[in-house]
């Protein structure tokens, strides 16, 4: 399948990777007015890459509502996950593993 | 997905099936003797009972505290009202606090023929057993005469909530579920979605949704509950597999969560156990109310979740799953939807309905909701679900302080 990413509102600034993406061009589908965007980093299946430049505490915009805050710039095409952006609610999310999401403040003995 | 005919919204008013009609009012679309169990200790005779009568119809559930639960007693007489449940038999040990006697009187009241015993009373697991399974067999033989009547889309009750969620989920599988609650609402049915635990900063928007000034504060009581709750245990209705899956804040889960709801007025808020008072879209509030003791989390699984929506009547239940879920629930059959193709492919035994079609254009979602609600009518008719094909009856009721009052004033006392 060709490298795709779906924008669900179009004013959003991220967009959602269909496929596994990798730096190159990225065919935009869904409600954006971009139909393509260059990714600059691996971007895993199912995460988000920004579909416009960020800046460090503006809102994370996906379905038109704001999902949360960005803790970085974030340059267009590049990966937006938990390294970059943090929940305006939630903050223990914000210890999570990056790429498998488990908790790292869970003793085990 | 194979290709298949998209039935017209015209074509989906017309259909008309065969329920079950109870004395007490209401049309059940599963005719079932409901078994349940007081106390974890009455399980195994219990359990013993369903598995001797080998009939899909004996159902299974149960409170396992020893100690009693408003709530799970409100949640069992929900389900004993329900009308997919045509009889009941309930099994004690005999020095619990949740009284079988009491929950066959609940049975007898709505009409349905009720049997009950403590096994400390039959004299152990073989003789209650023994009891047991002779009574429900019997009042299964009672539920064949149970008159037919026919029913429509509009006769409907149905909840949905997710699970599992992955990016999928708010992208396609629980849009085609809003879609067809919108269709469901449009059609003189009734909706219930769940997990306001998913509407993390969403409140501006289902106060929008407001069908009017009740529904508004009661909205308005079920967000700030919710939110005060999250934060006094610490922790958002948001897991490691969403983050793995991509899924980066709870705000971003909660917007995909609230897409099942559709596009509807939202009429007002209802609590465990009591079911919509008239038809239309309703949230169902499932968190714990403040109360002295904070026991309880919101929602522990989705078993627990599935039996809420339930015991509020939902004659269908459905299970939005991106990454893949496998069970099933008693009393009304669940649906499981994917909006992830892979997923779909890789659990096709478990998975009931591929919703992805629309996600790579092959589909509108509308299409989509109205081969869901064609689904959703087939199973209403009788045909058997995934789960209820392989047997998966889950269930998971917990003890959870809760009024059934939609709005009380004592959530302001603490």
């Amino acid at each position: 399948m060709e490298r795709t990413a779906f924008q669900i509102d179009a004013r959003d600034n991220v967009a959602t990777a269909l496929t596994e993406l990798a730096p190159g061009p990225v065919r935009l589908a869904g409600d954006g007015e971009a139909e393509q965007v260059e990714a600059v980093e691996p971007i895993p299946r199912g995460h988000k890459l920004a579909v416009k430049f960020i800046a460090e505490g503006a809102d994370v915009v996906k379905y038109g509502v704001p999902i949360g805050v960005a803790t970085a710039d974030i340059m267009p095409g590049s990966w937006v996950h938990l390294h970059v952006m943090r929940s305006a609610y939630d903050e223990r999310s914000a210890h999570l593993n990056l790429r498998t999401g488990a908790p790292e403040d869970t003793r085990y003995e | 997905m194979s290709r298949k005919e998209i039935p017209s919204l015209e074509e989906l008013r017309a259909l008309r099936w065969r329920g079950y009609a109870r004395e007490g009012g209401g049309i059940g679309v599963r005719n079932c003797v409901l078994v349940i169990y007081t106390v974890k200790c009455a399980e195994f005779v219990a359990r013993g009972i369903v598995e001797g009568c080998q009939s899909p119809d004996v159902q299974l559930v149960g409170f396992d505290g020893c100690t009693d639960s408003q709530c799970a007693v409100n949640l069992l007489a929900g389900l004993i009202r329900h009308p997919n449940v045509g009889a009941v038999l309930a099994v004690g040990l005999g020095c619990e606090y949740v009284q079988p006697e009491r929950l066959a009187e609940i049975a007898a009241r709505a009409g349905k023929p009720a049997r009950w015993l403590f096994i400390q009373n039959e004299g152990g697991t073989l003789p209650a057993v023994e009891r047991g399974t002779a009574w429900a067999r019997e009042l299964l033989d009672e539920l064949r005469n149970t008159p037919r009547v026919p029913m429509g889309l509009s006769d409907l009750t149905v909840g949905a909530e997710c699970g599992g969620s992955d990016f999928t989920s708010g992208l396609a599988g629980n849009v085609a579920v809003g879609r067809f609650f919108d269709l469901l609402v449009d059609s003189g049915g009734t909706a219930i979605f769940e997990e306001i635990v998913e509407a993390v900063g969403l409140d501006w928007l289902l106060l929008s949704r407001a069908a009017n000034d009740r529904a508004r504060a009661e909205l308005r009581h079920a967000y700030d509950k919710m939110i005060a709750y999250c934060r006094s245990v610490g922790q958002f209705s948001v897991s490691p597999g969403n983050f793995a899956g991509g899924l980066s804040t709870i705000e971003e889960k909660s917007m995909g969560a609230i897409a099942k709801s559709g596009s509807r007025p939202i009429q007002g808020v209802v609590k465990i156990s009591v079911p919509p008072p008239e038809p239309g879209l309703w949230l169902l509030d499932s968190t714990p109310d403040p109360n002295p003791v904070q026991y309880g989390i919101t929602n522990p699984n989705d078993s627990e979740g599935l039996m809420d929506l339930i015991s509020c009547g939902a004659h269908v239940v459905l299970l939005v799953t991106g990454r893949g879920s496998v069970i099933g629930s008693p009393v009304a059959p669940c649906l499981k939807i994917t909006g992830n193709a892979e997923t779909f492919r890789r659990m096709s035994g478990d998975l009931d309905f591929d919703a992805s079609p629309s996600l790579t254009g092959e589909l509108r979602q509308d299409e989509v909701a109205r081969l869901l609600a064609e689904l959703i009518a087939e199973t209403a008719a009788g045909k058997p679900t995934k789960a209820e094909a392989l047997g998966h009856r889950e269930f998971h009721i917990p003890y959870k302080y809760q009024e059934k009052e939609a709005r009380r004033a004592d959530c302001e006392r603490r």
